[in-house]
């Protein structure tokens, strides 16, 4: 089984971060794994994007264009990425930026999270991405809660170890709005 | 076994270069290949070795081929106008007869072009981009762990064959991450040692002298069919490639390095779609695996060759098959966002699936 996602959003959301985290995750489980970045010359605010692959069996591309999951972060990444997504794709959107207008799909398997309100309210607004990534794995199931939990030592350098506990939290309010429903 | 890590493709070359005893780098920095400077910088220190940034690539490789002249393991990186740059450099080290690497993570052109992933450079790379007729080894990685095994192979080879090394990458398969394995490595027991290094006369009687330049009679004629048959010798001994689906395939599909990755995938969807569709990678350019070609074209007459650029491996592909055999051809040069998706690849199976029956 080979899970794909294409997570996008703009510089400084963090969706390379939780590209990172998710396949570290995967080695963690003992799968194969590759991720795949393409971002913008900005530091911040440019378009942020990772494609992601977990699999059992060997990873041939690291691209493909009809992914089967994805999470979308903000209007602009919505706007150019929405029509790509395989019929009946895990969608994630951040209904705090989103407006998903004219270009609706009803035929992918959207959560719609109000993200940056969630993650203030959790105390960061940069604890948005974990949100998402919690929220995706639960629902998606490419690796264990616990795996991406196990990853944030891997992936988060060592000064930033003391707010693990707090990412765990918005880890786990992203996977219980699915496990909830 | 050692603990898998997440590495990007940029950084397991340095790691590779690292493992296999490489101890000093030279270079001049520019994009998509500047991990492997910026890692080389912080770790090189630590381990007592030679890092420099040049004044410029020319610089860069002559530093090179200066190390290996003492019987060093040493190496460079650039991406293609960089590595056009070093191309005179490149010359002399082979009529030299130095080893050492090369490692080009190649950007589109021609000129300035842009910065993405191409594979415009095979040309360059595996018929010599320098003047006076030589070879060179070229490795062309797939997988990040690749990116490592084959930086560890390249100095392997090099050493042995007394010729420089290219690994030609682009990057996707550079900025990629995937899971590493580090192995341990061994210097191979049968390396010959490097009795011409310039290493100070001290107790020794004999001179050496490492040098490109024979103006005897007859000299120069005799170093070119020594040249020769070390790269003859490289083409018996050291063509490899990977097969998969080749037994009974009607189509066999064929790429290097990043395309051939989008192109594996594309094989699978074949394969799950009912269709005998095979797949053939080369991993070494030079020596271009052409033994594994004629060997799969005996039975299978249909090839698709696939990559990053107008075509130019498929001109080595044509020399390499069964005569009767057809070889189509699907390119796409760089532009942003160009990437071939295994889609795309896939429809092209599609088109050339059952007409060489």
């Amino acid at each position: 089984m080979t899970h794909d996602v294409f997570m996008t959003g703009f510089g400084g959301q963090g969706v390379l971060m939780i590209g990172n985290l998710l396949a570290y995750a995967g080695i963690l489980e003992g799968k194969n794994v590759s991720y795949y970045p393409s971002y913008g010359v900005e530091k911040r605010g440019g378009a942020a994007n990772c494609m992601v692959m977990v699999s059992d069996a060997e990873i041939g591309s690291p691209v493909i264009g009809a992914p089967s999951a994805g999470i979308i972060l903000n209007q602009a990444s919505y706007d150019l990425n929405i029509a790509r997504f395989k019929p009946g794709a895990f969608c994630l959107l951040n209904s705090s930026l989103i407006d998903e207008g004219a270009l609706k799909r009803d035929d992918l398997a959207t959560v719609r999270l109000p993200l940056n309100e969630m993650a203030l309210e959790l105390g960061d607004a940069r604890l948005l991405n974990m949100i998402a990534v919690g929220c995706y794995a639960a629902s998606c199931q490419s690796v264990s809660l616990d795996a991406l939990k196990g990853a944030l030592k891997k992936v988060l350098p060592e000064r930033n170890h003391r707010f693990i506990p707090l990412n765990i939290q918005a880890i786990d309010l992203g996977a219980a709005q699915i496990n909830k429903g | 076994m050692s603990e898998r890590q997440l590495v990007a493709g940029n950084i397991a070359v340095a790691m590779g270069a690292l493992a296999a005893g490489c101890r000093h780098y030279f270079g001049y920095p520019i994009t998509p290949q500047s991990d492997i400077p910026a890692y080389m910088s912080a770790e090189l220190r630590k381990l007592g070795g030679t890092f420099i940034q040049a004044e410029s690539e020319i610089a860069s490789i002559n530093m090179l081929l200066g190390a290996s002249a003492c019987g060093f393991r040493a190496m460079t990186s650039s991406s293609s106008p960089g590595i056009s740059l070093k191309q005179e450099g490149i010359s002399y080290m082979a009529g030299s007869e130095l080893p050492g690497l090369i490692v080009n993570i190649c950007r589109s052109g021609p000129g300035l072009g842009g910065i993405d992933a191409s594979q415009a450079d095979y040309f360059q790379s595996v018929k010599t981009g320098g003047h006076g007729g030589y070879r060179t080894i070229v490795v062309a990685p797939a997988s990040v762990q690749e990116m490592y095994d084959l930086t560890i192979l390249s100095f392997d080879l090099s050493d042995r064959y007394r010729m420089p090394a290219l690994l030609l990458a682009d990057s996707l398969v550079g900025q990629m991450k995937e899971a590493l394995e580090l192995k341990p490595y061994t210097l191979p027991s049968d390396l010959p040692a490097k009795e011409w290094a310039v290493t100070g006369k001290l107790w020794r009687s004999d001179q050496r002298i490492v040098k490109s330049l024979y103006l005897g009679e007859g000299e120069l004629e005799q170093h070119n069919w020594k040249l020769w048959r070390r790269a003859e010798e490289l083409k018996e001994k050291e063509q490899r490639s990977e097969g998969k689906y080749l037994d009974d395939a009607k189509l066999i599909v064929t790429g290097f390095g990043s395309a051939a990755r989008i192109a594996k995938t594309a094989v699978e969807m074949a394969r799950e779609a009912g269709m005998q569709v095979g797949f053939l990678r080369p991993i070494t350019l030079f020596p271009f695996p052409e033994k594994a070609f004629a060997e799969a074209t005996v039975s299978c007459k249909q090839l698709l060759c696939v990559e990053l650029s107008t075509g130019q491996m498929v001109e080595d592909v044509r020399l390499s098959v069964a005569r009767d055999a057809e070889v189509a051809f699907y390119g796409r040069p760089p532009g942003t966002g160009s990437l071939p998706t295994p889609e795309e690849l896939f429809a092209q199976i599609q088109k050339h699936y059952g007409k060489g029956a």
